[in-house]
């Protein structure tokens, strides 16, 4: 157990450096520079300035040189400095973002775990009734409608027809209603889903035969012998409901004006901003990773069957 | 987002699938072993073929199935259905709600949406299809190279392969799409270079299973070549899951090209697509809310036609039900 954990926290070097290279390389094979005019169709700067400009970033390198800087730099925290927003750091800029986008995740997550397994265990307590169709039904919609779908039909409902709630922003915990119910849905939905699987094959074991042959209410039987066991599969859902959450907060964060870390993203993208790509794309691969290696200890500790 | 999860979910749930989804008939009817199973059924029939009637039973299912097929429908004959041309411009009516001749309205430009609308499926449809082509064609060969050589290939692909897997998905989309430029081929591409690990991981599941079995040592015993066996004896019978995989992908990239058309690296306007209408459309919600609402439904339909027939296809396809 030990020696796996330790084994599965020193994987996570690798990996990232992997993930590290991969964008390295990705951004760099691909035509255009950071020293284009971010104009359409405006001249180009001219061949000194150009030259200088890569000096000064150290764009002039080879690129095996380029990746070894960014490399040494990234495990002191240092990104260097953005591209497009000249004035401030990298790691400025995420420390300001990154919290915001964390706040929203925790909070969606958090609803997406309460509902999803509320409606998982309905659905599975009456399997085939009518709160199963409405928890499946509920469940599927939430993972196929894309969540900037949602969005829309969200501000439509909860700020127009009735004003409930503001369009956007972020000054309030008023603001936080539909961006975080909108990024909840997703992985609630999967999350009831599997919860109600992995239930129905937990009622039909023997050992809650045996609970409900010894007398007991169905209460008992349903929290304390059936739920404990099913959630062992759920809680390795986690670990990829992290990066949904993650990931997923582009749009929301951009429809409902929330500053966080994903409307970063997109611009920095465009505009080939490599320092800002480089901490984004890591920032969220190592937050995945990380959580992959907790939800897989956490796996193991709940579970005594599994040798890790 | 919302995408790796739905594939790793299919993934996960291909172990703890339900037997409730069948009914307890069904489960009389199937006897575990084959053998057996020919015994007690009226006759003889093939995995696909009962798949297929499990499928039609699945009255959601079906329903998805019908959508489906109109949209395929749609955007094959988009040319003799749409009434107007998808750039022709109307300056004297603009952001106009629905009107007779503008059944579903028009947009910020004076183009009827109807048939933005139209040729938007044509879109959907083709990088559906599209991008689940290109992902076939890396994530199999991968898949099935890692289980079938084993050894040292196969530690080397997995690593790669899981490498792969820790990427935040829809962020590496992004990514190649903003390095490559916009286009509907760069979507292609772009999920293809990126979707392929999740049927690499099956195939490679299905294949490492399969190579143990009777009939592999039987053909092998009598003499077929490696890559014949993988071919003409494995890889046929890793099919169901894959193709569970595939009607799961198309929903998929049909999302993630709504996602990129919404956030503007996705298709080149004029060309119309759902996911850019919605987000051209996101600026007037409040005073023409059509422009968003008309193809964020269309989405929303599409996406769970599409859901409720892989669920269907799983659910058919599945081995834990035979």
């Amino acid at each position: 157990m030990f020696q796996f954990a330790i084994s599965r926290v020193l994987w996570l070097i690798p990996t990232l450096l992997a993930m590290a290279l991969v964008t390295f390389l990705v951004m760099h094979a691909t035509p255009g520079s950071p020293l284009d005019p971010v104009a359409e169709g405006a001249n180009p700067l001219s061949p000194e300035a150009q030259r200088n400009l890569a000096a000064h970033y150290g764009l002039d390198r080879p690129l095996y040189e380029q990746f070894a800087i960014f490399v040494r730099n990234a495990v002191r925290g240092d990104f260097g400095n953005s591209f497009v927003y000249r004035s401030r750091t990298v790691r400025e800029i995420l420390a300001d973002t990154f919290p915001v986008s964390l706040l929203l995740g925790s909070m969606a997550l958090a609803v997406a775990v309460a509902g999803g397994l509320a409606l998982g265990i309905l659905a599975a307590v009456y399997q085939n009734r009518g709160w199963d169709y409405v928890s499946v039904t509920l469940a599927t919609a939430g993972v196929a409608v894309p969540n900037f779908v949602l969005a829309v039909f969200f501000i439509i409902l909860f700020s127009f027809v009735i004003p409930l709630f503001p369009t956007g922003g972020w000054d309030s915990p008023r603001n936080w209603v539909l961006p975080t119910i909108t990024l909840a849905l997703a992985p609630m939905g999967i999350i009831a889903r599997f919860t109600r699987a992995s239930m129905l094959e937990v009622i039909r074991a023997d050992y809650t035969l045996t609970a409900r042959a010894k007398g007991l209410a169905e209460g008992p039987v349903i929290f304390k012998h059936a739920l404990k066991n099913a959630l062992i599969p759920v809680v390795t859902l986690l670990g990829p409901m992290f990066a949904a959450v993650g990931t997923g907060s582009f749009f929301v964060e951009s429809i409902y004006r929330v500053p966080g870390m994903g409307r970063f993203f997109v611009l920095s993208m465009t505009g080939r901003d490599y320092p800002m790509i480089m901490a984004v794309v890591l920032t969220y691969g190592a937050f995945l990773a990380i959580m992959n290696v907790v939800v897989d200890l956490a796996y193991g500790a709940l579970d005594p069957r599994i040798r890790l | 987002m919302a995408l790796s999860t739905r594939e790793s979910a299919s993934e996960l749930g291909g172990g703890l699938r339900p037997p409730s989804d069948a009914s307890p008939q069904e489960l009389r009817g199937q006897s575990p072993r084959p053998d057996a199973a020919s015994a007690l059924a009226p006759r003889p029939t093939s995995l696909w073929r009962d798949a297929w009637r499990r499928l039609l039973r699945n009255k959601l299912a079906v329903g998805g199935g019908v959508v489906v097929i109109m949209l395929v429908l749609i955007a094959v004959f988009a040319d003799f259905l749409a009434p107007y041309s998808y750039t022709k411009t109307n300056f004297g009516r603009l952001n106009e709600g629905p009107t007779s001749d503008y059944p579903f309205g028009t947009d910020q430009l004076g183009r009827d949406m109807l048939s933005r609308m139209i040729y938007g499926a044509r879109v959907s449809m083709l990088v559906g299809v599209g991008a689940q082509v290109i992902i076939v064609l890396i994530g199999v060969p991968i898949g099935a190279l890692a289980g079938w050589v084993g050894g040292r290939m196969d530690i080397v692909l997995t690593r790669f392969i899981d490498v792969m897997y820790a990427f935040p998905r829809l962020l590496f989309v992004i990514l190649v799409m903003s390095m490559l430029g916009s286009g509907l081929l760069n979507i292609f591409i772009a999920i293809g270079l990126t979707g392929w690990v999740g049927i690499a991981r099956q195939t490679r599941a299905q294949v490492l299973a399969l190579r143990q079995k009777e009939f592999v040592e039987g053909a092998r015993a009598l003499g077929a070549r490696s890559g014949r066996l993988l071919v003409r004896h494995v890889l046929p019978n890793a099919l169901s899951p894959i193709v569970v995989a595939i009607t799961f992908g198309i929903p998929e990239a049909i999302f993630t090209e709504a996602a990129l058309s919404f956030i503007g690296v996705g298709i080149n306007p004029p060309t119309p697509s759902w996911g850019q209408m919605v987000g051209e459309g996101q600026q007037y919600l409040r005073s023409s809310w059509h422009l968003c609402v008309v193809p964020s439904i269309a989405i929303a339909i599409t996406m769970l036609s599409f859901t409720f027939l892989g669920d269907g296809v799983r659910d058919a396809l599945d081995p834990r039900l035979k």
